[in-house]
């Protein structure tokens, strides 16, 4: 049966799809990937997320569950034997909580002009201060929530003609030591290969 | 001794919920009311990053953002109440609804009801459909958490809370029980738990601060016999403790 009863509706350079996939390997999980074509949505993705019709889904024992930070937890939830994602206690939770439903909200202010971007991983390089992952020192979800931004910042700074490493070096340093890890590692795709795919959907789309 | 302080303004509808859950699992705690157009220096050191109402203060540690709050009551208070179901799917559930209540139902309502003319009738279309997601929630149970009142009731309250008070105002019948069967049922029900029906603003403060809304949006003087005390209570949405009932500045 190997890992059919957890399936992931996904798309390769999405930063959301990634914690997903981060969370799945901490947790050793095996499970079916599926790539979705966002411009021709699927018949499975548009029945699996029928509200926002987005990736990515984790479908487990045929039950969806949709956005990235809620489906983290329910993986944390269920498979609650194996590496724990989320602090134990209380306040750092919501510590970690809060940390992850910020870079959303910020996210999602779409075009957003490089100094207030900046501005934004500023505020993100002053809360990490000098603790090797965000909550402290173990890596987790709030960790989990915000590295897969990392895969994108070589397409940030070269379409922005800036270095991030030169405003955050302690952002930076927090990411290679997240790298560090295969989770991460191995689910972050290739920075130039996500600058590839940017270029091709800015020509696609005209811009 | 535990000290927990809630940073609020008197009527938002992301405060409630916070209120609801502190006295649904009998925490004393006390309200510290703020002045939006002038907050405090307490405010802004406990949320620097957002720098908003509600913050919970639990031994001067602060937490922010209403449903981050919301479970860190539901977690740090256990014994009494649960609010989130122990079965993981159907916590991801309510975490799920819950936000699409936050980012598209609730904009979407008061979009709605605040609005005029085109703009409105555009607003409607989506108010509408959002609002019979939500209705579907409800087709087989009596709570948005199943048998009895949860997270995500306490999530949606602001709907119940509401919905009467705006409808006096702007004569929109928004839920009418034909369109939304199962959500008046709810709101109905919802509004006569112990906790939400003892808990100030009741539904008349909250039709004269709708009156207020309405006429410092529109300029339109709405024709009232009590308007000297619409004026006062209504277009007042901050706290100095004198203009507010005593027993809301500390509460058990």
């Amino acid at each position: 049966m190997g890992g059919s009863d957890v399936v992931l509706l996904d798309f390769w350079p999405s930063m959301f799809g990634m914690r997903v996939r981060i969370a799945l390997a901490e947790k050793g999980i095996e499970y079916e990937y599926k790539e979705q074509d966002l411009l021709n949505k699927s018949p499975l993705l548009l029945e699996m997320n029928p509200v926002h019709k987005k990736i990515p889904v984790l479908v487990h024992n045929g039950k969806p569950i949709n956005e990235s930070c809620i489906i983290v937890q329910y993986i944390e939830d269920v498979w609650n034997d194996k590496t724990p994602l989320m602090p134990s206690d209380p306040y750092v939770r919501a510590q970690a909580r809060f940390w992850a439903d910020y870079v959303d909200k910020k996210g999602e202010e779409q075009e957003k002009a490089k100094g207030e971007f900046i501005e934004i991983l500023k505020v993100l390089e002053g809360q990490i201060g000098e603790k090797p992952y965000f909550m402290g020192e173990a890596f987790g979800y709030a960790d989990i929530a915000l590295v897969t931004f990392y895969s994108w910042f070589y397409t940030y700074e070269t379409l922005g003609n800036f270095s991030i490493e030169k405003e955050c070096p302690k952002l930076i340093a927090w990411a290679k030591r997240c790298m560090q890890r295969e989770s991460v590692s191995k689910t972050l795709p290739d920075s130039k290969k996500v600058y590839e795919f940017c270029l091709q959907m800015k020509s696609k789309l005209g811009l | 001794m535990e000290k927990v302080q809630l940073f609020t303004t008197w009527s938002s509808p992301f405060v409630k919920r916070i209120v609801w859950a502190l006295k649904l699992k009998n925490v004393e705690y006390e309200i510290i009311y703020e002045d939006l157009a002038n907050k405090s220096p307490e405010l802004l050191k406990y949320n620097p990053i957002h720098k908003k109402i509600p913050v919970l203060v639990h031994n001067e540690i602060p937490i922010c953002e209403s449903l981050v709050i919301l479970e860190y009551i539901d977690e740090t208070w256990k014994d009494a109440c649960p609010l989130l179901p122990k079965d993981p799917l159907d916590k991801a559930n309510e975490r799920f609804w819950a936000k699409f209540g936050d980012d598209q139902v609730l904009p979407s309502f008061f979009g709605y009801v605040m609005k005029q003319g085109k703009d409105q009738e555009e607003a409607k279309e989506i108010a509408l459909a959002h609002l019979k997601r939500i209705e579907q929630l409800l087709s087989d149970k009596e709570f948005f958490s199943g048998e009895s009142l949860g997270f995500l009731d306490l999530a949606f309250g602001w709907l119940a809370e509401n919905s009467h008070p705006l409808e006096v105002v702007t004569g929109l019948k928004v839920l009418d029980e034909d369109s939304f069967p199962n959500l008046c049922t709810w709101k109905n029900k919802f509004l006569d738990i112990p906790v939400v029906k003892e808990s100030w603003p009741d539904q008349e403060t909250l039709i004269a601060k709708c009156w207020g809304l309405g006429r410092s949006r529109s300029n339109k003087r709405y024709k009232r016999e009590e308007d000297d005390a619409v004026d006062a209570l209504a277009c007042r949405d901050s706290g100095s403790p004198e203009s507010l009932p005593s027993d809301e500045n500390t509460c058990g």
